[in-house]
């Protein structure tokens, strides 16, 4: 997970050499983020195994306490309880979890998606490129946030729904992505070549054009995921998203606001997290666009 | 000229078209909508009742057609919740919005567009790279942790401002603030990078080889030539964001307008006001594009004249 999420094949061929590179050209920023998500990502995959709690073992007589280092703190509850004596860490970290894996879910669907959409349109041309083109117009006129809350009032707040909403989020922008690139690319030499050479749409489309579209797909991809970490954060903040007892970080943050005269910790540790995540990925996600695109260089 | 205009006007209304037929048919995807008025234990008479009463008796492609028939008499059907008209349950949150909306706007222009043609000057410089930076921090922030941030300390803790509501100036800081973060963040992004292009430009060589003052070289040569990029920008972008922004941090400091309205509706499964409040917001920015394409139009002399 941790290379589709950071797209290194694609800018790395050969792994080590590759990594080292990476590493060189990297400036001190660069390298915490990378390292940070790398961190996260390790952190979340083996939340089960770090968690000191239950994340839904409730405790009645510890509620409300707070993190290390605070009057009344409790033995073993680093980060403090929730209202329902819930260990904040644990819950922070099983949150991260669900948040990256409905974050990876969501943008791989609007990858594939939006990829197959653009890739139709550019290579069919006529009609049907108008029809996706005009229902991409449509998608970006509307504020994502007013479909996702129109679906997810529709269909009820489950986590398949939430993968479903998600996976709706920036579909448009990859099918413009490969849209363009496709229309570059048609008019190549090297098209051409291998149409006179007598082969097939489908042969042209996903030997000799999506190749191509790799590198800005996958730094669209890194971006998205932040994006989509931002909204399911959102919705979830809001109420419509993964619903209690399961945790996402923005879930954590909306129940801990009422909290939040008495008990402030319930709210930080996850809204911290959020941001570790979200600086963590558009930082790579920056630097992956200007190393893909030589126009920005020297900026 | 006017053919650049009619093809934004007929695209603004297939877009608009396309989206109400879209909200409608998603709308009944969700079962019979009478389940979510009556709930549970009422007799089957009064069930067909009300179905009646809400127009929900007729096929799929009747209430489609009256669906699209209320656009032209302003008949939007009764809200489920608080049994009154859609129309004036909307229309009542709409003035709200706004004035967030502007407060929100305003704030963002008058500090991004200063910030980002500093960063662009001095993009060598470490001005240029402090600028940028915070702009980076604005952007990766969302909204609703920055509200949630701004709260637990200029509220709870120095008890210097409400949280809830619109009642006086002091009300607007926070939901302000928290509504313009990422938007300052865009906005100095873009005008940073307009400027670039501009400042590269043979036009601000002469200028500067006329012997003007460097802020008329900047500001005048510079600045109006970038503006109709930003101005672009400001719609493309930004009335998204803000859209967005605003129903997020209406939601939060619980403002009375349409952005509050938009996320109770949807809690409460309140079909008809949710499926118009998506349409009024979408409307808006729609709208608010479509009219910044023509005034780029007018702004633009190539497109003017005709020549493009």
């Amino acid at each position: 997970m941790a290379n589709a999420v950071f797209g290194i094949p694609a800018t790395l061929p050969g792994f080590p050499a590759g990594v080292r590179r990476l590493w060189r050209d990297a400036n001190g920023v660069q390298r915490t983020a990378l390292l940070v998500a790398v961190l996260l990502l390790i952190v979340a995959a083996f939340a089960p195994y770090i968690a000191p709690h239950e994340p839904t073992a409730q405790s009645l007589i510890a509620r409300l306490r707070p993190p290390i280092g605070f009057d009344r703190y409790k033995d073993g509850y680093l980060l403090g309880t929730d209202e329902l004596g819930r260990d904040v860490l644990s819950r922070s970290l099983y949150g991260l979890q669900l948040t990256l894996i409905l974050a990876a879910l969501g943008a791989t669907i609007g990858l594939l998606l939006g990829g197959a959409l653009g890739l139709f349109a550019g290579i069919a041309g006529g009609i049907v490129d108008d029809f996706i083109m005009g229902a991409v117009d449509a998608q970006i006129a509307i504020p994502f946030t007013l479909i996702a809350l129109l679906m997810l009032a529709i269909f009820g707040s489950s986590i398949e729904v939430m993968v479903l909403v998600l996976g709706l989020h920036g579909w448009e922008q990859y099918a413009r992505i490969v849209r363009g690139e496709v229309r570059r690319l048609m008019a190549m030499p090297f098209i051409e070549a291998a149409r006179a050479a007598g082969a097939s749409g489908g042969r042209i489309a996903f030997r000799h054009i999506l190749p191509n579209t790799v590198s800005p797909l996958v730094v669209q991809f890194t971006l998205s995921i932040s994006n989509i970490v931002l909204v399911e954060s959102t919705l979830s903040f809001l109420g419509m998203g993964v619903q209690p007892p399961t945790a996402t970080l923005g879930s954590m943050v909306g129940i801990g606001r009422d909290y939040m005269p008495t008990a402030p910790w319930i709210v930080v540790a996850p809204a911290l997290m959020i941001l570790l995540v979200t600086f963590a990925v558009q930082i790579l996600g920056d630097w992956l666009r200007d190393r893909a695109d030589v126009r920005l260089r020297g900026r | 000229m006017l053919r650049h205009i009619a093809r934004t006007l007929v695209k603004m209304i297939v877009t608009l078209f396309v989206i109400v037929t879209l909200v409608f048919f998603t709308t009944r995807l969700s079962g019979d909508p009478i389940d979510y008025v009556v709930g549970q234990g009422i007799t089957q008479e009064d069930r067909e009742l009300l179905t009646r009463y809400y127009g929900l008796d007729a096929s799929v492609w009747v209430q489609y057609l009256r669906f699209l028939g209320s656009f032209v008499d302003g008949q939007f059907g009764l809200s489920f919740v608080e049994r009154r008209p859609v129309a004036d349950i909307v229309a009542e949150r709409i003035w709200p919005s706004l004035q967030l909306l502007l407060a929100g706007i305003s704030l963002t222009i008058v500090t991004a567009v200063p910030l980002g043609i500093l960063a662009a000057i001095h993009r060598n410089s470490w001005i240029g790279s402090a600028v940028m930076s915070i702009a980076f921090v604005g952007y990766a922030i969302p909204n609703f942790v920055l509200a949630v941030f701004m709260v637990l300390v200029f509220a709870f803790t120095l008890n210097w401002l409400p949280v809830v509501g619109n009642g006086t100036p002091w009300h607007f800081i926070m939901p302000t603030i928290a509504l313009s973060g990422a938007l300052i963040a865009a906005l100095t992004r873009f005008t940073r990078n307009a400027m670039l292009d501009v400042l590269s430009q043979d036009y601000m060589r002469t200028a500067r080889a006329k012997g003007l003052p460097e802020s008329v070289v900047i500001l005048k040569h510079g600045f109006s030539n970038a503006s109709i990029t930003i101005l672009s920008v400001l719609g493309l972008q930004i009335a998204g964001l803000a859209a967005a922004g605003n129903v997020v941090v209406e939601a939060i400091f619980a403002w009375p307008g349409i952005g509050d309205l938009l996320v109770n509706a949807a809690i409460l499964r309140d079909f008809p006001v949710l499926q118009f409040a998506v349409l009024v917001v979408a409307f808006a920015v729609i709208i608010v594009n479509g009219a910044i394409d023509i005034a780029y139009a007018f702004a633009d002399p190539r497109i003017r004249l005709g020549r493009a």
